[in-house]
């Protein structure tokens, strides 16, 4: 074992000598050493595992995956949050799945819809309230292509049968009626409510919609949320290669769009955590091939394009590769000049999804290390897809606690991290510089061409305020 | 230095190439023919729509309220080394330290338990036990303030039963405060949720702490969400001379000074104070329905005086002072009397752009009292008060104010509406202003209202939380946020006209 390793090794037993026992234990099992070559067992973490109570967790739970991720982009369908007020108004609009569309006419997204459960619907149960909610629905928006019930707690535990509900409203409204078992106490984090969401497209969507005319170039861009716009950049690439983007999964996504995606020749995705599943089953039920792309910085962006290209023909190629020679020289540009403020500076990474292995490329670029990197939610085979990418000794951290990150930057001393809003003001209040990596900070995009100089221009803004020495810090 | 234009969001998508685009990308969308979606559109802005709109009961569209547990782990916040601590699942504390950050971008920190389908077959006993003990040894507090989500709340955790096997297994140290309040999400809104926990809070800190009375106010800010306000009243209770215990404190919680360091519990209630509340001369609650059962519980319990004055607006920041003189026996200094006369002399001198103006509002139910008031002060007329959260009570309350001036004569109040039935008022019976939180910015986009930016959630504009609006000086800020939104519409219509004026 490299010294690399067994230092590692090392700073994280010291960190996890805080905890009682049991959680000890529990916890040892989530944080490693990287070893790239995957030949250290001990370098595996555990993941998708149920945290342990009281320790500050930072994950969330199956609806946030199913509402807020998955179904709450998709624009022309009404999303209910269907169970008492707060769920869903903490989870307005805080994504920022950009869409196009005239809201609460033909699209819904920025909207919060809900049942708003009171002691009598726990009582007695909310289906004959729900009923009657979407029949209100209904006449106030008579534009709406579907409708999504978002259970929350209490939905599963009273025992209400919501998709009785919907099947029978669905035959009298002739669109999908969507019923989502997502209840936030279902599985370990919002990873089983990406997998519940992904069935009911299964179950309810997918097949359905109309597409008049197929070409052999049709793709369908899978998993990309659309944050700050991401997709609509990722789509301008892939239009530019002579492919044709059929459907969108699912930022700035429609109810027919989400219907088409099985007429694709290829499924091409961004997030595999949150959307496997529905390629996996586009796969064996209909043949479609898929495969992985990352669009984040320029050498991953290129190579993703060559590979994307590799599976077309030379047509495709050809433009592929004018396509990259059209764009180096701006993201030439970009990293000239953004490249010598960043140059050697140490990253932290503690997202979701795809982002704390398919951003690295994107920091490398720019001359940036990432020196540790965490999933809150991932599973083995994020996991595997992360080891490669990271260098030896680097902290590999799964469903990390308030406590872990910040014993972690105290020890590894991070030029800048990336993570989420609950974590971004307490490392302002340590002088750390902080850029949110779910929501952008409200910026992006940052995929693609068009993404990288906004990617480029936010880094350097956040590692090189002027601000952060304004801080008096103790000596 | 960077020299490179860079284009992010706000231009990119405009571009042509985008535009184009989205044009094409809609033989896959399937949208309506622009015709319906125009027709449509028109029609939700008709009477006809408002009724159909206002016959609703089974669905809220774009509510002004939260759930219970929110206000729990606010108030929990606020004393010294307190630890909000939240039996249920996972996710619902996830979003009150996401949601609260985005309001006052600071951080936030709270415990859960996260319950999952074990505990919601076996009950969530073993939950508790490990959370306690976690939380204990990581974050070392010196109170665990317990609440509930509404997955507890449905199974039917027995809080006060699990806490004692909590400090019989040795989870937890015996003397270590384990105050707790159920708090469903299914029953009122978050600001029961804050009246529930601070109830809960100071039962468990005055057990056995009675005595002779202290000469110290208790004062209650309520599920206030401006640290301006927080700092404004310690400033005003230093210039009338009294000694004050705040209940709970979360100036420090929710604004903290950066020092290149991060304070897990950086101020708060002391937790002596907290217990000696019991033998303060009185409680004063600067909000009325995030305390109702908190004073009555002081009234019944402590056998002490306990009342409501909301300081939002000149007349009520009078009574605030009149019944602080009362309760203290200390006069209102002159330094006081010179504020407010600095904020009245303000009102004068802009009273011709507010005068006659039309107001539509929604937020909590205290913030609304005191809109009404203050613009009622001004000669605005409030016409849609929109409670999402209001009860009947608070319909009366609302209607008895405006019926004491002639410029509430247009208002009417729909408690437990929404911002949807907002939108049809804003369209069937027009305003000149809106008051609201951000999300009221969509009424803004369909409407064209101007907002003027008061409650909570303030996610979209930086600091304005910071800066009070209770007070002679609170008055005098909303006044200018006020004057100065009407100023600046006046010069977005006039523009390109004659009326452009540089002097106002």
């Amino acid at each position: 074992m490299s010294t690399s390793i067994k230092d590692t090794q090392k700073m994280i037993e010291e960190v996890l000598e805080a905890y009682p026992e049991k959680s000890k234990k529990d916890r040892a099992k989530h944080l490693a050493a990287n070893d790239p070559t995957g030949q250290c067992s001990a370098c595996q973490v555990k993941s998708n595992i149920k945290s342990r109570p009281g320790v500050m967790t930072v994950r969330g739970c199956a609806y946030a995956g199913a509402k807020g991720v998955v179904w709450g982009p998709v624009k022309d369908q009404i999303t209910i949050s269907h169970g008492p007020i707060g769920c869903g108004q903490y989870s307005w609009w805080s994504r920022r799945n950009y869409y196009n569309g005239q809201t609460g006419i033909d699209t819904f997204g920025t909207m919060h819809i809900t049942t708003d459960f009171q002691e009598k619907n726990i009582v007695y149960g909310g289906d004959k309230g729900l009923d009657a909610a979407l029949h209100e629905l209904k006449g106030l928006f008579p534009l709406a292509k579907g409708i999504g019930i978002l259970s929350e707690c209490p939905v599963g535990l009273i025992g209400d049968d919501i998709e009785a509900v919907s099947k029978k409203v669905a035959k009298e409204f002739e669109y999908p009626i969507v019923p989502v078992r997502c209840e936030g106490f279902r599985g370990v984090s919002q990873s089983l409510g990406h997998h519940i969401a992904n069935d009911t497209i299964k179950d309810y969507v997918l097949g359905k919609g109309t597409l008049d005319t197929s070409t052999p170039y049709d793709v369908a861009l899978i998993g990309d949320y659309n944050i700050g716009g991401d997709a609509w950049a990722s789509r301008r690439i892939l239009e530019e290669m002579g492919l044709r983007v059929i459907s969108q999964y699912t930022g700035d996504s429609t109810v027919n769009e989400i219907g088409i995606a099985n007429k694709a020749k290829l499924n091409l995705i961004h997030c595999y955590r949150s959307m496997n599943y529905i390629c996996r089953h586009m796969e064996e039920e209909y043949g479609i091939p898929w495969m992985e792309f990352n669009f984040f910085g320029p050498t991953k962006t290129y190579d993703s394009i060559r590979k994307i290209a590799a599976r077309f023909d030379e047509k495709i190629q050809n433009n592929a590769e004018a396509l990259i020679a059209k764009y180096k020289p701006l993201m030439d540009r970009i990293v000239e000049q953004y490249r010598p403020n960043l140059e050697g500076k140490k990253v932290m990474l503690y997202v979701g999804g795809l982002r704390p292995r398919h951003t690295i490329g994107a920091y490398e670029d720019l001359g940036m290390e990432v020196v540790a990197s965490g999933y809150e939610f991932g599973h083995n085979d994020d996991y595997k897809r992360t080891y490669p990418e990271m260098k030896e000794g680097a902290v590999i951290m799964d469903d990390a606690t308030l406590y872990e990150l910040e014993e972690f930057t105290r020890r590894l001393k991070p030029d800048m991290v990336g993570s989420g809003i609950k974590e971004k003001y307490s490392y302002h209040k340590l002088g750390v510089p902080f850029r949110q990596m779910h929501s952008w900070d409200y910026s992006g995009p940052y995929h693609g061409f068009d993404g990288f100089p906004v990617f480029a221009r936010d880094m350097d803004m956040t590692v090189n305020s002027p601000t952060w020495d304004l801080i008096r810090r103790k000596k | 230095m960077s020299t490179m234009k860079i284009n992010d969001h706000c231009e990119l998508f405009q571009g042509a190439e985008y535009q184009e685009q989205f044009e094409k990308k809609k033989e896959f969308e399937r949208p309506w023919p622009e015709e319906k979606v125009k027709e449509v559109s028109d029609w939700t802005k008709t009477e006809e729509y408002k009724e159909l709109n206002f016959a609703r009961q089974n669905i809220k569209i774009n509510p002004a309220k939260a759930c219970q547990p929110l206000g729990a782990v606010f108030c929990a916040s606020g004393f010294e080394g307190s630890m909000p601590f939240v039996q249920g699942a996972q996710g619902c504390v996830a979003y009150f330290r996401s949601h609260l950050s985005r309001h006052f971008k600071e951080p936030f920190a709270a415990i859960s338990t996260s319950m999952t389908e074990d505990a919601a077959v076996f009950g969530g006993l073993n939950n508790m036990l490990e959370g306690l003990e976690n939380a204990y040894a990581l974050y070392h507090p010196k109170m665990l303030a317990v609440s509930t989500t509404c997955m507890a709340e449905v199974i039917g955790d027995d809080l006060n039963a699990y806490i004692k096997t909590a400090r019989e297994k040795g989870a937890i140290p015996n003397d270590l405060p384990v105050p707790f309040a159920h708090t469903p999400s299914f029953v009122g809104s978050h600001i029961v949720g804050y009246d529930n926990m601070l109830k809960g809070i100071l039962k468990d800190l005055s057990a056995g702490q009675k005595k002779e009375p202290n000469g110290r106010v208790n004062i209650i800010p309520g599920f206030d969400t401006y640290t301006g306000n927080y700092h404004e009243l310690k400033r005003l209770m230093a210039i009338m001379g009294i000694a004050f215990t705040l209940l709970s404190d979360v100036s420090d919680t929710f604004d903290s000074p950066n020092t290149g360091e991060y304070k897990l519990y950086p101020g708060g209630t002391p937790l002596s104070e907290a217990k000696d509340a019991v033998n303060a001369l009185g409680t004063i609650a600067l909000q009325k329905y995030s305390t109702v059962k908190t004073l009555e519980y002081i009234r019944k319990e402590w056998d002490r005086k306990a009342f409501t004055a909301t300081p939002i607006g000149i007349r009520n920041t009078d009574i605030f002072f009149e019944e602080l003189s009362k309760l203290t026996g200390k006069p209102i200094p002159a330094a006081i009397e010179t504020e407010r006369g600095r904020a009245v002399d303000a009102m004068v001198d802009s009273h011709p752009y507010v005068h006659g103006k039309r107001f539509a509002m929604v937020g909590d139910p205290d913030m609304l009292l005191g809109m009404i008031s203050l613009i009622m002060e001004m000669g605005g007329r409030p016409v849609h008060i929109v409670c999402t959260n209001g009860d009947k009570h608070f319909e009366a309350d609302a209607a008895e104010l405006l019926a004491s001036s002639p410029f509430g004569a247009d208002g009417k109040v729909y408690a437990g509406k929404d911002m949807w039935h907002l939108r049809s008022l804003l369209f069937t019976e027009p305003v000149d202003l809106l008051v609201g939180n951000s999300y009221a910015k969509f009424l803004v986009a369909d409407t064209g209202t101007p907002l003027i930016r008061v409650g909570f959630p303030l996610f979209d504009r930086h600091h304005l939380h910071r800066q009070p609006i209770i007070g002679y000086q609170g008055a005098l800020n909303l006044v200018t946020m006020i004057v100065n939104k009407v100023l600046d519409e006046m010069d977005r219509k006039t523009m390109h006209s004659a009326s452009f004026d540089v002097i106002r």
